[in-house]
């Protein structure tokens, strides 16, 4: 048992609801944030709710209300945290029901998605509040029978007294146990008395998507809403000049057309707070074909705007930004990304004496990494509903981020964050993409200026033109290697536009003695943000394709050259700050190598392995490709992941799966190039997205079985593929492959 | 704008929109049915997929002049109680993760049983290489099309 304090979490254990659960913002009914609604279960609702804590509310039949903290773009983080909570509480999943939270930071905390924090951060508040509530049901029970709390035990949502044959459902406990205070100490289950976490449940919302019922930010309605769309400048490095909208404002159907500068001239911007284009212009309507008929009558100069510095407080404190002036293309970026990987760039870190170590290596490995700016394409473009009415304001809109937001539309609005009340519809993919909520300001400002409800909606090609993209990075790695091929120094550069990718405390820093670190960056004003594992993406293929080069040339078998460095890592590590755990590290690459048995590889097969470490987890692959007359079939891939407990496993197959299928899709094909400022893909006609023929004909997922609370899951699986990719490649094509992406006609080789 | 008489999910509907206007937005704008999606308006990604007369249509790009008195069927339509043989396909194999394509995958994959009821895995493939899952649940997606075939012709 683990006695933890309650504290921590008590200012998320505030009883009396300041809001309504669920209806915070009409809409989205009630029942339809449920799971499972059939008639049945209606029928069952209970006559009266009693509220144990924010997370939780028991009613008079049995049946419990849990409500999920944060918002839901994929993860399936709305059957799993809940799940958490049920198995504390001690109650059968059938009878729960599942709530979605709106923003209230006072009774749930920081509510986000990224970082893959979701379930790592939630896991003890979250169980907290299911054996809080447990602990009152039994007190009440205990005060009622008059018998010592802790003869008292539960299963299932009831409640036993066995000396005297007691027993009673939480639904009859639930009005006492409401009265009763939370101790200041409350015990957990042991990890092997588990029942719900670690067996896998199917997904609270899959009824409702299978059927097509509207929950996604893209599909609120309100009466009276108008349909909002924007003009953004064609290219990077320019801002609004002047615009003609008579010809617009003509048009059937069409409200306004208005000029929105999203924040204010001395506004502190923090770190999410990332915007292209410094002022756009919105059309306003009825429909939105209307809208769309009209932006295309809009006449609007656009102009260069002027280089600017800017102060960004964000998570790593203030920082300068630097904006250039200009139309930046990608062949200049190539260009200069070459001359600065040439120079000396920042040192990050240094272990020994690698300068004497490369003098006297009797082979020296030298090879250079690059890729592209990607697009994040979720499959619901950008949106957000608003609706400001004098000093309050209404949002509802698919944002991973609530809380950095908020003082952002206070400022923009003029009015007080506490008068803004936020519903977290459930996003339709996020990627990091949409963390970045300037759309949100955007609708907001145009709600204020046409007084009206708004649904700002961006085409395809206004989300995929708008920026904050996975920048496009550079990375050079050396190796020293002795007479008997012994790797003694390795020496990594890495820079991009218009940041570093570079990690330089994770392995294989830590394995070898010899070891140096730089950076550099180069400015840009093409903006650029989170994309699903941020550098790891890029740093995974680099190190990874290296590595597997490394081994080569050692004439070791890759997987076992990885775990002699780990190895080395584990036993007598070299530096004092190591970011991964050698051991971890080594378990998935050992379970790895079992279960794809690596050492059989079959008939036409090319086999690549992979591995890496980020976001608290380790993730590992073997990709298989086929060629098949000259294109790469991948005909499976075998993972193994270490994220500690395992709360949903179906649930977290599937994100494994779509992390190695994304992977594979951005590795083959991702790219977004720029001319003279413009990104030279608008939409899916031009920007190649992996489809269903492209991915793995079969998936395997193996977890490491471990008793360690959970760590990240949603992004680790995806940069180690990158490398896996690249390493298949090599062996089905005998060429190497540096630049991302993988499969264009310059690099595929049959 | 111009008057018509639709068929939508069995009911009769009347309209009066600009005759231009896609499917998709009469759909999503006008009669408030929002579980076909739009994702990309140039008949791409699939997410916008109904069924006309049964063949599986890109409703981003079927005028709704054009329509005239053919059936029109959307996710909503598609049984009445959310067990189409597909769709219990999509519960068992616990299909989606973000779901915002799932509509479309699941009206082309119901479209492509009823003509073919016994696909290969190619013949999967070609019918739902059309619709794009950036959440990447095509193994998925593929697995739950040969349960579905498997429960239609048993």
């Amino acid at each position: 048992m683990t006695l933890i304090k309650t504290k921590i979490g008590r200012r998320s254990f505030i009883r009396t609801s300041t809001l309504a659960s669920g209806g915070l913002v009409l809409g989205f009914n009630w029942l339809a944030s449920c799971k499972n609604k059939t008639e049945e279960e209606i029928l069952a609702m209970p006559k009266e709710w009693f509220e144990m804590n924010s997370y939780l509310k028991i009613g008079d039949n049995g049946v419990v209300t849990i409500t999920t903290p944060n918002p839901e773009f994929g993860q399936n983080i709305r059957t799993s945290m809940p799940m958490i909570v049920a198995e504390e509480l001690g109650v059968d999943w059938k009878n729960v029901i599942v709530e979605q939270a709106p923003y209230h930071a006072e009774k749930y905390g920081m509510q986000f998605t990224g970082g893959s924090r979701g379930i790592m951060t939630r896991w003890e508040p979250l169980r907290m509040a299911g054996a809080s509530a447990r602990h009152v049901l039994i007190a009440a029970a205990a005060q009622a029978w008059q018998v010592p709390a802790n003869e008292i035990t539960t299963e299932d949502g009831m409640l036993y007294h066995k000396a005297t044959e007691k027993s009673a459902g939480y639904g009859e406990m639930a009005s006492a146990a409401a009265q009763i205070t939370i101790p200041e100490d409350i015990t957990l289950k042991d990890v092997k008395d588990f029942k719900i976490i670690g067996t896998s449940h199917k997904n609270v919302d899959a009824k409702s998507i299978i059927t097509g019922e509207p929950m996604f930010g893209m599909d609120y309605q309100k009466e009276g809403m108008l349909i909002a769309m924007i003009v953004h400048p064609p290219a990077f490095g320019m801002t609004l000049k002047s615009m003609d909208a008579e010809a617009a404002k003509a048009m059937s159907g069409i409200k306004d057309v208005v000029a929105i500068k999203s924040f204010k001239d001395d506004y502190e911007k923090g770190g999410f707070d990332v915007n292209a284009f410094p002022e756009i212009v919105a059309v306003v309507g009825n429909s939105t074909w209307e809208v769309l008929q009209a932006k295309k009558k809009l006449n609007v100069e656009w102009q260069p705007f002027d280089s600017y510095t800017e102060t960004i407080n964000g998570f790593r404190g203030k920082q300068t930004r630097n904006v250039p002036s200009g139309l930046e293309s990608s062949n200049s970026h190539e260009a200069k990304m070459a001359e600065l990987a040439a120079k000396p760039g920042k040192i990050v870190r240094t272990d020994g004496n690698p300068k004497a170590a490369f003098k006297n290596a009797a082979k020296i490995i030298e090879r250079s990494y690059s890729a592209p700016f990607l697009a994040h394409n979720c499959m619901e473009p950008l949106n957000a509903f608003a609706h400001v009415e004098g000093d309050k304001a209404q949002i509802a809109a698919p944002v991973q981020i609530p809380s950095l937001i908020l003082p952002t539309l206070a400022s923009s609005l003029g009015i007080s964050a506490e008068n803004i009340a936020m519903e977290m519809p459930r996003m339709g993919g996020g990627f990091g993409r949409k963390a970045y909520a300037h759309y949100v300001v955007e609708a907001a400002m145009i709600s204020q200026k046409v007084k009206a409800p708004v649904k700002l909606v961006y085409t395809r090609e206004d989300d995929m033109t708008n920026g904050i993209y996975r920048p496009s990075y550079h990375a050079t790695y050396r190796a020293a290697l002795d007479e008997n091929n012994n790797l003694t120094a390795l020496h990594v550069k890495a820079g991009g536009v218009p940041e570093s990718p570079l990690f330089a405390n994770r392995f294989p820093a830590g394995a070898i003695d010899n070891y140096m670190a730089e950076e550099w960056a180069i400015d840009s004003n093409i903006t650029i943000g989170a994309f699903r594992a941020p550098r790891s993406n890029f740093m995974a293929g680099a190190e990874q394709s290296f590595l597997d080069e490394i081994a080569e040339a050692s004439g070791k078998d890759p997987i076992q050259f990885r775990l002699d460095l780990l190895n080395r890592a584990k036993e007598n590590p070299v530096g004092e700050r190591n970011d991964y755990d050698a051991e971890r590290y080594a378990g998935v690459l050992e379970l790895l190598r079992e279960k794809s048995d690596w050492s059989a590889t079959p008939t036409n097969i090319n086999r690549g392995i992979s591995a890496y470490f980020c976001h608290n987890s380790y993730a590992a692959h073997v990709l298989d490709i086929r060629m098949d007359d000259g294109k790469p079939v991948v005909e499976k891939v075998v993972c193994a992941i270490d994220c500690g407990i395992v709360v949903n496993p179906d649930a977290a197959i599937n994100m494994a799966e779509g992390a190695i299928t994304d992977g594979i899709g951005n590795a083959f094909f991702g790219e977004l190039p720029f001319i003279d400022g413009m990104p030279q893909k608008t939409n899916f006609h031009e920007y190649q997205m992996i489809r269903i023929n492209d991915a793995p004909k079969e998936i395997e997922v193996h977890f490491v079985e471990n008793e360690i609370p959970p760590t990240g899951m949603g992004e680790p699986p995806f940069p180690p593929i990158f490398g896996a990719v690249a390493n298949a490649l090599y062996k089905a094509t005998g060429q190497r492959h540096y630049q991302q992406p993988f499969v264009t006609e310059k690099q595929i080789v049959g | 704008m111009a008057k018509f008489n639709l068929n939508i999910n069995g009911k009769e509907r009347e309209l009066d929109v600009d005759p231009t206007t896609p499917m998709l937005w009469v759909l999503r704008d006008h009669i408030k049915l929002v579980g076909t999606k739009y994702g990309c308006g140039i008949a791409q990604c699939g997410a916008c997929t109904v069924h006309l007369d049964g063949n599986a249509v890109r409703s981003c790009q079927l005028p709704i002049s054009s329509v005239g008195d053919k059936e029109i069927t959307t996710i909503e339509g598609l049984s009445e109680k959310g067990d189409h043989p597909v769709q219990q396909a999509w519960l068992e194999v616990d299909v989606p993760q973000c779901g915002y394509c799932q509509a479309g995958q699941i009206m082309t994959a119901s479209a492509l049983l009823e003509k073919n009821p016994n696909p290969s895995d190619e013949e999967i493939e070609t019918a739902m290489n059309g619709n794009i899952c950036r959440c990447g649940t095509y193994t998925r997606i593929k697995k739950a099309v040969k349960i579905a075939a498997n429960s239609i012709n048993a």
